[in-house]
């Protein structure tokens, strides 16, 4: 049998949130995102949580799985002795159950100028880019954007001005880029009380990145750029 | 009442892409998704995008020509010619544009854009980043709309579109946060709302591709056209049928069956792995049918001689994958594969601007048919096809809405909201007791079986009675679930709705069709017949099921030859 815990809050009746317990027999190889689906068609279709691409590269259903943030599509129920514990991603206000409110965190990735401010006119064909010089941005381009480590980290908790891992790497993104011409303003914009220097090199966004990204290098390198060039 | 000049329908690459040509042309445009953009399905795509860019030392001397002449030639002859021959010229424009962006893609020695092989295609002319092209592109258009400052709104559900006598003007959607139901005016709305794969339940694509984008239209008597090719994606991990990119066999994957034989030598001698899709997974399917697979299910995908260096550099997203999904590293191991319902090559009928036959409505990307990729669709053409078309469907809707008034249609929006409206409390009072995710999941199961790789009139006109039945559990569904704030069940019943009424298409579209042609392969008629089906199939609904009629195919420079690989 498995067993899913789930945090639900139903804005419409619920004060608080709390818990529910859902038993099913799933199959063995079950993903948790797939036992999530499986409650929802069969057993109570009030159950609200995101999903999309159900192959780790959309972002969606990024929550708090036994104790650490994570994609529930690429969990597997056995891998968690079949008993699962499901919260929402925190640090963000819940809407219903496991959809929390994502503006808080789109609002910071904007603030960051998250496009390509060009350095010169473009070429008639493409920039040129040597392999080794697009390698540098190989560490920060694949983030999906999922807000795991926005929701694991506990600075976030206390200072919501806090521009958070996933907006802080997509500035170095464009720092890092050669085709880029806008590096003094991006990184005075990050250098400041709400931005690098706020974080408090914890980790946690490092341990819970389902892409195995490192947002707490990216921003040691910000620091590092802001205070030795 | 919330209004904007063009209102686009879908935050993936066609819809962002006509967004950003709408602002560029400086038309107040809003763009409404039931998702964030990111999380599109467009992120999924990982192989590449195609343009005759001549990078690649092997393809010095490619040329747009070449490539539209292989996409003509991938359509088996369906593609109304004018479109493929547009969307190859525009392809080296539309890429440079994208890479001015910011968009990382993967490099030369000479620091140009990489180019890989990709089947069906005489050149490596598949630009890529890495094998997670679909995701970095679609960052860096969404990146644009942010600098662009282009309304969206996220997390609304389209639902049905609103008319003025002949006209489009607007839509009504589903507010998930609040659970409001409003009305958007508009001029000019855009659907890019991609493919419809999740009708099927071998599927490559998200869980939310479903039928329901191309189904809105198809309700308010906008035809569908060649719903019946569906193509079907050589490779996809099995079970869970998650895509592995067409770029690992451009980076030099085989194909071997249980006896350990590489068994495309059968079927595409001279291109062998990179035939053309439709080509390679009948050929997969065959040798499982005949009891060559592995587990009477799938077939293996060999990577290993590549070398981990190679793997780690071109293919680390399907290593990924296969590490997250089924615990197996493929430096070690081959990749257990079977084909997977991948894409749509029909979807709302537009001419060559993504103008339907219902003025002021748009489409483009997968879920419309212009046609580029007649029965067959060119791995690497989906995400160019986004990028051309969405561009033009959104510089064309802009040219549209040029003189017309800056009001909504108020009496028509009110009308439609408050049908919609009625239709909604219908479903919250039903007293069936139908699971609607039951029906869904029967639907799921028997298309691949009567309207996969292999087709009949059998297989078909049973499957058509099947959907009929469907429709008629469907009609005593239990009562939807109340609650505001993302009611993700009454969504879902929607979708549903959706999946039956445009598999029911497919089906009737495929019996009708006595031939084969592309991904339309039957058994009963095993040959292309150009006198009697060379035409392009429309679908019209009504309440009884789809009206069939057909329209001319357009050959310009090439005439129809026997497809060969």
């Amino acid at each position: 049998m498995t067993e899913f815990r789930i945090l639900r809050y139903d804005p419409d009746n619920d004060k608080e949130p709390h818990f529910q317990i859902y038993t099913f027999d799933g199959p063995k190889g079950m993903t948790v995102l797939e036992g999530l689906i499986h409650i929802f068609e069969n057993i109570d279709s009030t159950l609200a949580f995101r999903s999309m691409c159900r192959a780790a590269v959309c972002g969606s259903c990024a929550m708090h799985i036994n104790g650490l943030y994570n994609l529930a599509c690429r969990t597997q129920i056995d891998k968690l002795g079949g008993k699962v514990t499901l919260r929402p991603l925190a640090h963000l206000p819940i809407i219903k159950d496991l959809v929390v409110d994502l503006e808080p965190f789109f609002e910071q990735y904007k603030k960051v100028m998250p496009y390509l401010i060009p350095k010169e006119d473009p070429p008639e064909k493409e920039y040129l880019q040597s392999e080794k010089e697009r390698k540098k941005l190989d560490p920060w381009v694949d983030c999906i954007l999922c807000a795991a480590c926005y929701g694991s980290c506990p600075v976030e908790a206390t200072d919501p001005e806090y521009l958070g891992p996933a907006a802080l790497m997509k500035a170095l993104r464009f720092i890092d880029d050669t085709r880029d011409g806008n590096a003094k303003e991006r990184l005075a914009f990050v250098a400041t009380d709400f931005g690098v220097f706020r974080c408090h090199t914890i980790f946690n966004c490092q341990k819970v990145c389902p892409k195995t990204l490192d947002p707490t290098k990216a921003i040691a390198k910000l620091k590092m750029k802001a205070l030795f060039g | 009442m919330i209004f904007h000049d063009i209102l686009i329908v879908g935050g993936g690459l066609a819809g962002l892409r006509a967004a950003i040509a709408a602002a560029e042309k400086k038309v107040d445009v809003g763009i409404v998704t039931k998702l964030y953009p990111p999380r599109s399905h467009s992120g999924q795509a990982q192989g590449g995008i195609n343009a005759a860019l001549a990078n690649n030392p092997k393809a010095h001397d490619d040329t747009p020509e070449k490539h539209g002449f292989d996409t003509v030639k991938g359509s088996d002859y369906l593609a109304d010619q004018e479109a493929p021959i547009f969307m190859t010229q525009q392809a080296p424009e539309a890429i440079f544009e994208i890479e001015h962006w910011g968009c990382p893609f993967s490099r030369t020695e000479e620091g140009k854009i990489a180019q890989r092989p990709f089947g069906g295609a005489g050149y490596p002319r598949t630009c890529y980043g890495i094998d997670k092209t679909g995701h970095y592109i679609l960052q860096t258009l969404f990146e644009q709309t942010i600098k662009h400052n282009i309304k969206t709104y996220n997390e609304w559900v389209v639902i049905a579109l609103a008319k003025d006598m002949d006209t489009c003007c607007g839509v009504i959607a589903l507010n998930m946060h609040s659970g409001e139901l409003q009305a958007i005016g508009a001029n000019a709305v855009i659907f890019a709302t991609g493919g419809s794969g999740r009708m099927y339940g071998n599927s490559t694509n998200a869980l939310t591709s479903t039928a329901f984008g191309v189904a809105i239209p198809y309700w308010a008597g906008v035809p569908l056209k060649d719903m019946e090719f569906v193509q079907f994606h050589p490779t996809s991990l099995y079970p869970s049928n998650i895509l592995m990119t067409e770029g690992c066999r451009g980076e030099g994957g085989i194909l071997v069956n249980k006896d350990g034989d590489r068994f495309m030598n059968k079927y595409a001698p001279k291109a062998m792995e990179l035939g053309p899709r439709d080509i390679v997974a009948r050929g997969i399917m065959t040798e499982i049918i005949e009891g060559r697979g592995f587990e009477d299910s799938y077939v293996y995908l060999d990577l290993r001689h590549l070398g981990k260096a190679k793997i780690m550099e071109r293919l680390p997203g399907i290593r990924e994958i296969t590490l997250d999904f089924i615990g197996l590293d493929p430096i070690e191991e081959p990749i257990p594969i079977q084909p997977g319902t991948h894409y749509c090559m029909g979807g709302i009928d537009t001419n060559i601007d993504g103008a339907s036959p219902l003025k002021g409505f748009y489409a483009a990307g997968e879920c419309a048919c212009v046609s580029v990729h007649g029965a067959n669709r060119l791995g690497g053409n989906s995400l160019l096809e986004t990028v051309v078309f969405g561009k033009r469907a959104g510089a064309s809707a802009a040219e549209y809405v040029k003189d017309k008034s800056k009001q909504p249609k108020t009496n028509a929006l009110k009308r439609a909201l408050k049908r919609e409206e009625e239709n909604l409390s219908q479903m919250l009072v039903s007293n069936g007791n139908e699971n609607p995710y039951t029906i869904n999941a029967e639907l799921k199961n028997l298309m691949p079986l009567r309207a996969g790789l292999f087709r009949d009139e059998k297989l078909m006109s049973d499957g058509l009675e099947e959907i009929k039945a469907l429709k008629e559990r469907f009609r005593k569904i239990r009562p939807v679930a109340s609650g505001s704030s993302f009611n993700f069940d009454k969504i879902w019943v929607l979708e549903i709705k959706g999946n039956l009424d445009v598999a029911e298409a497919v089906m009737a579209g495929g019996l009708a069709r006595k031939e084969s042609r592309g991904g339309h392969y039957r058994r009963d008629f095993d040959k292309r017949d150009d006198k009697n089906f060379l035409k392009h199939t429309l679908a019209t609904y009504t309440p009884e099921g789809p009206k069939l009629s057909y329209s001319k195919v357009q050959i310009t420079k090439y005439q129809p030859v026997e497809r060969k690989y």
